[in-house]
């Protein structure tokens, strides 16, 4: 155990942590596109992805490697440096988020105490790719594109702000690991519920707070009924309609990456992370890894629910118009939160101690 | 639009009844049977009027149906088809050249309707995708040789749709 404690060892071990979380988060990216796919075809009576594998479960590698060996485009009048530097971005943003989710007690890669502003801080740099990928683009439809996107994101992130602060509050702590420490012992200990019995009145403001982080979480992302930036119909494919093979995976990697990060964060936040939804004293006698590996079947359980109705919603909601999605963003979530966030503190200040 | 109305949309809006009904029907339609054709395996039914591939057709002796009136290069919409003529060695009157342009085909059918004796029709086959433009300029061997291959099917379709002529 010695080895572990020196400056190698915990390079290498951290290095090895990084390296597992990343490639086991790639393989779950492949297969939430397949589900995705499924919902969405299931929803319109088709039965989606269905050739390659059995029942298909391997067509997210093979778009990958359709991706790879494509021949990468640069159009002319695009700015090299930036136009192949904002997939890289969105990449490295969108993967680095994961660095800080608790999937188990002890497993997180880096568990620090300010978990929250550090997924704000790479949620909100994430708009920089996307700008920059529309700019390089040199063109019109991709500028629009990443403008609508900055937009939105911008707009969305500070509701989604306010929302996280509601959940700090109760949880008392910006750590992570530590808000889902302090939701364990059963549903009615979830932040969704008040976070604990005594806090139980508390229902009646968090459950709506779970249900906005929910639909900015889809505008967060680009997801539809907010997927603007993408627009078919108006915009081809937004920012990214000049990009091709390589990059253009990085920046479908990138978005469907967020809103796995998305998924779990809702999770971890309001429905108690890897926290079974029952008291579980019946764990003392087990081995740690068992634990471990049990804490992680409820996170996963949880995510993959959380991915389904926001699939769902994909599948069933149409569109919004772009001054409906303002007008949801600032003059209905906005202040809503910020009056959550004020009961919620008010809450605490005259019940608590 | 009156105040009551407007915050009984409010409310609607903010329960998000919309979306939970729209949920369950999602749901629904998932456990429906599924509307997917696989297609190169599986093909949808054809009406007996279905308009595909053209071909010439030949009597049961073996004779070739067309008279070489030009009906049907009068009333082609699109001036696909080009006909030439001279009496054969027996006599009768027989085409020299029957091509088909299948790059300006429109596929309306009014070639078989103006044949007098069923000679040019369109028949069942919509695979005939090429490689190549030149493939799809069609001459008369072509056509002959689409009629024998797909004569049961026409003869067949023919039939069915007989009463309706």
């Amino acid at each position: 155990m010695d080895f572990w404690t020196t400056p190698v060892g915990w390079t290498l071990l951290t290095l090895g942590q990084i390296l597992l979380v990343t490639v086991v988060l790639l393989l779950s990216v492949a297969f939430q596109i397949y589900g995705d796919r499924k919902i969405f075809a299931g929803v319109q009576m088709r039965k989606g992805p269905n050739v390659v594998g059995p029942f298909g479960l391997l067509q997210s590698f093979a778009d990958l490697g359709k991706f790879l060996v494509k021949e990468l485009i640069i159009p002319a009048g695009a700015d090299r440096a930036v136009f192949l530097l904002a997939p890289l971005i969105s990449v490295v943003l969108a993967l680095g988020s994961w660095a800080v989710m608790p999937f188990a007690p002890g497993w997180v890669v880096a568990n620090i105490n300010v978990g929250v502003l550090y997924l704000f801080a790479f949620s909100s740099m994430g708009v920089y790719g996307i700008i920059m990928g529309g700019w390089a683009s040199n063109s019109k439809y991709a500028f629009l594109g990443s403008l609508r996107s900055a937009a939105q994101m911008v707009s969305y992130e500070v509701s989604i702000g306010l929302i996280v602060i509601t959940a700090i509050l109760l949880s008392g702590s910006m750590s992570l690991q530590q808000i889902v420490v302090s939701q364990g012992g059963g549903f009615w200990n979830w932040n969704m519920f008040g976070g604990g019995l005594k806090n139980l009145p508390l229902m009646v403001v968090m459950i709506p707070m779970t249900v906005i982080f929910f639909i900015s979480g889809l505008a967060e992302t680009n997801r539809p009924p907010f997927d603007l930036p993408e627009a078919e119909s108006e915009l081809v494919a937004g920012y990214a309609v000049e990009y091709g093979s390589t990059p253009y995976l990085l920046f479908y990697l990138s978005e469907m990456s967020n809103i796995l990060l998305m998924s779990m964060l809702l999770a971890v936040l309001f429905l108690g992370g890897w926290q079974a939804p029952f008291p579980t004293p019946f764990t003392a006698s087990w081995p740690p890894t068992l634990v471990s590996l049990f804490a992680f079947f409820w996170l996963f359980i949880k995510t993959v629910a959380v991915f389904f109705a926001n699939a769902m919603v994909r599948s069933v909601v149409p569109r919004y118009r772009y001054d409906q999605l303002m007008r949801l963003g600032w003059k209905i979530f906005l202040p809503t939160s910020l009056v959550a966030v004020a009961a919620v503190a008010g809450w605490r200040v005259f019940t608590s101690v | 639009m009156s105040f009551f109305s407007r915050i009984g949309q409010a409310a609607k809006g903010a329960l998000l009844l919309d979306f939970i009904g729209a949920f369950g029907m999602g749901l629904r339609y998932m456990a429906a049977p599924k509307k997917t054709i696989m297609y190169p395996f599986e093909k949808g039914p054809l009406s007996p009027r279905f308009r595909g591939e053209h071909a010439l057709r030949r009597y049961a002796s073996g004779e070739e149906r067309c008279i070489a009136c030009k009906l049907c290069e009068a009333i082609c919409p699109a001036q696909a088809i080009t006909i030439e003529a001279e009496p054969r060695a027996d006599g009768s009157r027989r085409t020299t050249r029957y091509d088909i342009d299948m790059t300006k085909c429109i596929y309306c059918g009014l070639c078989q309707e103006a044949c007098p004796v069923d000679a040019i029709v369109e028949g069942p086959n919509f695979e005939f995708a090429v490689e190549t433009r030149e493939e799809l300029f069609y001459d008369k061997d072509r056509l002959l040789a689409n009629g024998d291959r797909w004569e049961r099917e026409i003869a067949k379709n023919l039939e069915l749709d007989a009463a309706y002529r």
